[in-house]
């Protein structure tokens, strides 16, 4: 099935008349395993090194070869990268999808294809392009072996000529992909060069999509979320990583292992300032992490929904022995296996309650690149300084897609490591207990093994505030609420909001991913009814005073989430008043796809009662199990 | 005027410190639970070579051995970990600090039910912790239900025998890879004591399974793991001397009856062979005199297997020598010029 929606098409149709400049979408359809990956990365660098915004998705099933698997590009003059719901230039390359993706367009649209195909017969309201991808291969790479995975550089070729994209930007980033492999260099710019040629030959525009050089993306550079957050993790200065494999978060702990052969060996003996251990699950990765925080390392572990499930028990462990660490969850489609190469942000529940008893937990929530770097930081130094798991909520979308972002700033303060007795502190105490709340803020003092201050027994079972065991009610009610007024202290230390306020009734809230289709879809409803929208993007939970005071500031508040039931308004519900309560609404995109712009749009105007339902499109719109009472 | 008389002085080991930092708290097992004596055993060991408990940790899971760090070292940290999942958080904090010496204290349903699995992955990487497993074949704390390694056939209190065969965590640990390995009986002070200060003398993982009776769920009649059965069935492998490398005594012995074997601190370890071609430091010799006792319906006691010069975990990964979790931020943190160079390859 085609990852396209069959959406609604409002926008007038384009012609060959029209020049849409830098404004569009690509969606190339491979089989996975065929080596598409270089040429959609080589495809999209040229756009962004031509200064055009541009963002990659790649829509990928979970498998190693042989299915079919969808890049979709988007270039965007004014800046928005998040999902575009339409495909308005695909190329064909998958004889198994070809015919529903051909269908699934809208008029207008443009088709590049393997000749053989013959999709040019499906319809005759869009632009076809026969490309002879096997013949043209041939000439180029003698060996047959080899072909398969030259033949994705021809496309490129091709779209080069098409799309007005300097061939010598193609050859720019091929270079830069490719690295020092001279050979394969050579190969695949004989595959460019000959689909340039074609399409000069052979080709005439039909379609009005053009890429024009500007001057948005210098300086910037382009790199996945997981990425981001293994170059943060390095520079909070982590010393323990424990992992287990699992997508879409493996790339997180491998980009970091990279990073830290290169970076992190010490300067003068060549041997490693870290251990970074693959472990045999994700029970024994968040175990390592605890052992590790406990005795003093930066320690972090990453996963995705069936690891933040394993790691349920050992999570209430450190909240209740107040343990610091740090677990990424890169969330993607659940429930159970779910769908594991799909996006969504269906573990806001589960993790920030994660583990029987009463847990809170404190989650980061980034929505770019930049903040899976700086999160990451924060991370560590809230673990530390609150003693207790820090999340940081990234997702698939944000992880393992291509980003542009402005270049990363190097941490120039220190690095918070939280209450830690000292010899000083004992003697301005007079006296120490692990769990005693000496300073009123909930967060106690630790020691830590080794270091030659006082002992103490950590332990998952009932304790009072020396860290002895005890059974009775007043010990077990003091510690509870003591954690309890820790989770408060939280509020004041973890990263605020970004609102922009607007004169409206309307507060639109989100979160993560969630952002880019918000960003972009307040545009619209301003552009297309007038509609004027507030936003407040979360950044953290527990929640800051800004949520409440937002809230109070509009009449009605939309929040928007990718999962089925409104889990951050679910959070919101177990605190917020009655009369706040009354206000919240809900947008839930859980498709497995990213959330679009149009969908976000098209949920608030019909819960204002601006839109008909039926007008819009079947899939992803839906109140799910929580709708708001707009719906 | 008052005299005062003078303490008699107290007894102190090779590092100055007295048997009270090395003492625990009031035990809250049962009395004539064998893990109580294990916990003398511990204290004795650690008093005796001399090590600073306040660079020990404790490691427990969950049932009544994993309650028994609280009742020794009190002057060491301890962390009574989740049920089975010991071992990871052993790992996690000796990675962080490569200096402290691990102890982790587990039950046989700890271990080989709900633990095997970390228990197997411990074994592997051969972590440096002295892994000791309490083994009274039954779940105590939840009243006398059968564990992994309850023999076949032996009975329950409620008369019930167990149907399926045990689990030898000895066999297993020699197979996935730990480096010193033994068995040994809660009731025999002298040899546990003996295994215990040699295994404060081996860097690697020291697997010690020891049988120690529950005296309220498994201490009759038909149990495999009773007081009685245990004493008949120990079949005690030649005598386990052991002189620690602080101790300047030369041993005679004879190298047809007697194996020597150099620890890694030095410490020297004589132990005497049962059978002409017996050689612990042999993993096959090793399994056969496991497997063959085992047939005989007997337990071997004494140091089964030991590998002193192979690479522990710490080693493997080739950390730098001070503890990780003590570096400071200029050696954890790159240099400006390290971030400007990724940044550059993104662009």
């Amino acid at each position: 099935m085609s990852p396209s929606d069959l959406a609604v098409q409002e926008a007038a149709v384009p012609s060959a008349t029209v020049r849409v400049v830098n404004d569009f979408s690509i969606q190339v359809a491979t089989v996975n395993g065929s080596g598409s990956q270089t040429a959609n990365l080589v495809l999209l660098r040229s756009i962004f090194q031509s200064g055009v915004p541009v963002s990659g998705k790649n829509m990928f099933p979970s498998n190693i070869a042989g299915l079919p698997t969808w890049y979709t590009i988007r270039a965007n003059k004014d800046g928005y990268i998040g999902r575009k719901k339409e495909t308005d230039f695909l190329v064909a390359m998958n004889a198994e999808t070809a015919k529903e993706d051909v269908l699934s367009l809208e008029p207008g649209a443009a088709v590049l294809y393997d000749e053989p195909l013959k999709l040019n017969a499906l319809r005759n309201d869009l632009v076809f392009y026969p490309v002879p991808f096997d013949k043209l291969v041939a000439d180029v790479c003698k060996d047959a072996k080899l072909r398969r995975l030259v033949k994705n550089m021809i496309y490129d070729g091709v779209l080069s000529r098409l799309l007005n994209i300097e061939l010598r930007q193609m050859e720019h980033a091929l270079k830069k992909q490719m690295g020092k492999k001279a050979k394969a260099v050579e190969l695949n710019m004989g595959a460019l060069n000959a689909g340039f040629a074609f399409a000069e030959k052979n080709l005439t525009k039909g379609d009005p999509y053009w890429i024009e050089p500007m001057d948005k993306t210098s300086g910037m550079i382009l790199i996945e979320g997981n990425a981001a957050a293994a170059l943060g993790c390095m520079m909070a200065g982590v010393t323990v990583v424990a992992w287990y494999p699992i997508t879409p978060s493996s790339s997180l702990p491998e980009t970091l292992i990279g990073y830290m052969r290169k970076y992190r060996m010490d300067k003068e003996t060549g041997k490693a300032t870290f251990a970074i251990v693959q472990a045999e699950d994700e029970i024994a990765s968040i175990g390592m992490v605890i052992g590790a925080g406990w005795a003093g390392a930066r320690a972090m572990t990453s996963t995705a929904g069936p690891g933040i499930s394993l790691m349920s028990e050992f999570t209430g462990l450190a909240y209740y022995a107040e343990v610091p660490g740090v677990i990424f969850d890169i969330q993607r489609v659940g429930p159970s296996t779910g769908l594991p190469t799909r996006t969504a942000q269906g573990d806001i529940i589960t993790t920030g309650l994660l583990s029987h008893g009463d847990t809170r937990h404190i989650m980061l929530i980034p929505s770019s690149v930049e903040e899976c770097y700086t999160m990451a930081m924060d991370a560590f130094d809230l673990a530390e300084r609150f003693q207790t798991i820090v999340f940081v909520m990234s997702d698939l979308d944000l992880g393992m897609n291509t980003w542009m972002s402005n270049p990363f700033q190097y941490p120039d303060g220190p690095i918070d490591r939280g209450k830690v007795l000292d010899e000083a502190t004992l003697k301005r105490l007079g006296e120490w207990g692990r769990y005693m709340d000496v300073d009123g803020d909930g967060i106690p003092y630790r020691t830590i093994p080794g270091d030659g201050m006082p002992s103490y027994f950590a332990r998952g079972s009932g304790h009072n505030e020396r860290g002895q065991y005890s059974e009775r009610p007043d010990d077990y009610v003091n510690n509870l609420d003591r954690l309890g007024r820790k989770f408060e202290t939280a509020r004041k230390y973890v990263p605020k909001p970004e609102v922009v306020d607007e004169a409206t009734e309307i507060g639109i809230i989100g979160y993560g991913t969630s952002h880019w289709a918000i960003d972009e879809s307040r545009v619209q409803l301003e552009r297309e009814t007038g509609i004027k929208t507030a936003y407040l993007r979360l950044r953290a939970y527990p929640f800051t005073d800004d949520l409440t005071a937002f809230i109070d500031r509009y009449k009605r508040i939309y929040i928007v989430e990718q999962n089925r039931d409104a889990q951050m308004a679910g959070l919101m519900r177990l605190e917020l008043s009655p009369e706040r309560i009354d206000k919240l609404r809900s947008v839930l995109h859980y498709n497995g796809l990213p959330i679009d712009a149009r969908s976000v749009s098209d949920a608030i105007l019909i819960q204002e009662g601006r839109k008909d339902k039926a007008s819009v499109s079947r899939t992803v719109v839906s109140g799910g199990l929580a709708a708001g009472k707009g719906e | 005027m008052a005299t005062t008389t003078p303490e008699p002085a107290k007894k102190t080991n090779r590092i100055g410190l007295e048997m009270q930092p090395y003492r625990g708290g009031k035990t809250t097992l049962c009395a004539g639970c064998g893990h109580n004596a294990i916990s003398e055993r511990i204290i004795d060991a650690f008093f005796e070579m001399g090590v600073d408990p306040r660079q020990v940790v404790k490691l427990s899971g969950i049932g009544c051995s994993s309650k028994s760090p609280a009742y020794f070292l009190g002057a060491a940290h301890g962390f009574n970990a989740v049920h089975g999942r010991m071992p990871s958080v052993g790992t996690g904090a000796i990675l962080a600090n490569r200096k402290l010496i691990a102890i982790g204290i587990s039950g046989d349903g700890d271990t080989g039910a709900i633990g095997i699995g970390q228990f197997v992955h411990l074994m592997r990487r051969n972590l440096p912790i002295i892994y000791i497993i309490e083994d009274n074949g039954c779940y105590g704390l939840t009243k006398g239900q059968f564990s992994p390694t309850a023999d076949l056939g032996s009975k329950a209190k409620t008369g019930i025998a167990n149907d399926l065969p045990p689990i030898d965590t000895c066999a297993l640990a020699i197979q996935l890879g730990a480096s010193f390995v033994a068995r040994s009986f809660s009731g025999d002070k002298k040899q546990l004591l003996s295994i215990l200060k040699a295994s404060l003398g081996h860097r690697g993982t020291c697997m010690i399974d020891v049988i120690s009776p529950c005296t309220t769920f498994n201490d009759h009649e038909g149990s495999t793991k009773s007081y009685a059965y245990a004493k008949e069935h120990d079949e005690v492998l030649g005598e386990v001397s052991f002189v620690p490398f602080f101790e300047d005594i030369s041993v005679e012995y004879d190298p047809g009856t007697t194996k020597a074997v150099e620890l890694h601190d030095g410490s020297k370890l004589y132990l005497k062979k049962v059978a002409e071609d017996y050689d612990p430091t042999d993993k096959f010799t090793a399994m056969r005199l496991i497997h063959e006792t085992s047939r005989r319906g007997e337990f071997a006691t004494g140091i089964l297997y030991v590998e002193p010069d192979k690479d522990d975990f710490v080693t493997l990964l080739d950390l730098v020598d001070e503890p990780l979790a003590s570096l400071p931020l200029e050696r954890t943190r790159p240099g400006r010029e390290a971030l400007e160079e990724v940044m550059e390859s993104l662009r």
